[in-house]
């Protein structure tokens, strides 16, 4: 009936959005509060952090050096047009660090990290090992969800920095081999006009994304329902809401920012 | 409307006209069980009758929409937190599917409880949960394994050292045998008995499996269409004439409880 009648229609559609925008905020909110309150599970966090920091550096510096090497070329054709050639370096070196180290860096630990939470807790929940924490008076919150939201935190920043440093290297290896720059004058360029707030807005996006990448994996992992099918419907949610909220929390940061 | 059973004291847990749905579908249409302290009660129904949302309920894994449920006459319907979690240190619960820590060797799983739950040193935890473990009949060696790499039986021996670890006052067994063959079962039934007469806990268990439900309770109530119908003693159920309980103890198709086939 609800496809039929347009009204009935909005009316679900509504109502779905504000029951699931609650739900979110709700377990935002708890999975916070139990990050800061005691006991913390540092054997947990250590583990989350060596899954989500060191297992993700080879696709992070995979995807930042190919990053900084295209950028490169593709600045040098623009800045061509108009014998701005010089430029290259600076922008490279910017474009790395403000935007495309903590993004792409961010969109890649989302796919790797989000959808490997999600289908664990997922699977957590409908084998009822969720339960199971609670019947063993462990708060499934603090055990699974906060380790998971500080270590995501914490990582994704150092992941970044790391992706930073590699960026401009694949730059400065493109300009340098290919582009016939003088290597002294690159690096020069690099640094001459970088500020530490960029490097600084660059990894406080980058902290917000692993916090969005841990809550979505979290969350769609908590929610699933009904045996293999919910947690592959869950894993997706989880990677396509990270990429989405981690897109749109860009711009409002990046706004943030470029007001200073 | 259900009599509660004779106790000689007040009972350890008591439902009183727990009601539970989803939807539009009512699972507990107004439970009420007494269970006294040191008891085993099996429920026995059919499934989708409710048995496990019953649990679920006493847990606070479900929060039931109505009734009362008193725990040593303390009302737990709607506590929460740090009240909610010192309940649960009370109780050990046994789950259908296992439900081990698959991250977790077997003998981490087992003394979940005492290092995560109650803080205790990891060398102390792991000498009590091999402890445990031999009590079950699983010798050292299991306790570095996996839970994928058990049998069913196994795991839930595993799952069952597991809820006894912290010597809980209260366990519950959700469909202790399922899936397991005969003699597997009465394993686990002999182990269930033994170990909790040693341990004087009070159990509920819920399951299908007549000959388990024989074996291990002081008393059996029946539950249908979300309300115990019936309980008694495993005597006063093979006297009984009610027609419910006859039937699903003889496991017959033609009676009053008709399975519910949806047709589309």
């Amino acid at each position: 009936m609800t496809l039929i009648n347009p009204l009935a229609l909005i009316g679900h559609v509504v109502l779905a959005f504000a029951t699931h925008t609650g739900n979110f905020t709700i377990f935002t909110g708890k999975a916070i509060s139990h990050c800061v309150r005691a006991p913390i599970y540092l054997r947990s966090i250590g583990r989350q952090m060596l899954i989500i920091g060191y297992f993700s550096l080879p696709v992070v510096g995979l995807t930042a050096l190919f990053t900084g090497m295209v950028l490169a070329l593709q600045i040098y054709i623009g800045s061509s047009r108009f014998n701005a050639e010089s430029a290259v370096a600076t922008i490279v070196v910017i474009g790395i660090t403000r935007e495309l180290g903590p993004v792409l860096g961010g969109l890649m630990v989302a796919g790797r990290v989000a959808a490997a939470m999600a289908a664990e807790i997922g699977t957590m929940r409908v084998t009822e090992q969720i339960d199971a924490l609670t019947t063993l008076s462990t708060n499934p919150f603090k055990y699974l969800v906060a380790p998971r939201v500080i270590a995501a935190t914490l990582m994704l920043p150092c992941l970044v920095l790391v992706a930073m440093i590699i960026g401009v290297l694949g730059g400065y290896i493109v300009g340098t081999q290919k582009l016939g720059f003088n290597y002294a004058t690159y690096l020069k360029n690099t640094f001459d006009y970088l500020e530490v707030m960029d490097v600084i807005s660059g990894l406080v996006k980058a902290a917000v994304f692993g916090f969005i990448i841990a809550i979505m994996g979290c969350y769609n992992g908590y929610r699933s329902r009904g045996g293999a099918q919910g947690v592959g419907a869950a894993t997706t949610n989880a990677v396509v809401s990270a990429s989405i909220m981690i897109l749109i929390s860009n711009y409002l940061i990046t706004e943030l920012f470029f007001a200073k | 409307m259900t009599p509660s059973p004779d106790t000689t004291d007040s009972p350890k847990i008591s439902l009183r006209g727990v009601t539970k749905r989803f939807g539009a579908k009512t699972v507990l249409s107004g439970v009420d069980l007494d269970v006294g302290k040191g008891q085993s009660v099996v429920v026995i129904g059919g499934s989708g009758t409710g048995k496990s949302v019953m649990l679920k309920c006493v847990l606070g894994l479900m929060r039931p929409d109505g009734g009362s449920i008193l725990v040593d006459g303390k009302e737990t319907v709607g506590i929460k937190g740090s009240e909610r979690e010192a309940m649960m240190r009370r109780f050990g619960m046994l789950f259908q599917g296992a439900a081990l820590f698959d991250s977790l060797n077997v003998w981490q799983n087992v003394s979940f409880g005492l290092t995560a739950g109650r803080n205790m040193k990891r060398a102390e935890a792991r000498d009590i949960a091999l402890a445990k473990l031999a009590r079950v009949g699983l010798s050292a060696d299991v306790g570095a394994l996996f839970p994928s790499e058990l049998s069913g039986g196994m795991q839930k021996r595993v799952a069952l050292a597991r809820a006894i670890a912290t010597d809980p006052e209260i366990i519950f067994f959700d469909e202790p045998t399922t899936g397991l063959d005969p003699i597997m079962s009465d394993v686990i039934n002999n182990l269930i008995v033994d170990t909790v007469k040693d341990m004087g806990a009070t159990t509920v268990s819920i399951t299908h499996d007549m000959a388990s439900a024989r074996k291990i309770a002081d008393r059996i109530a029946m539950i249908y269409k979300g309300q115990i119908i019936w309980h008694g003693t495993v005597e006063e159920m093979d006297a009984t004439d009610n027609p419910y309980v006859q039937q699903f103890v003889h496991g017959r198709a033609e009676g009053p409880i008709s399975m519910e086939i949806r047709h589309a």
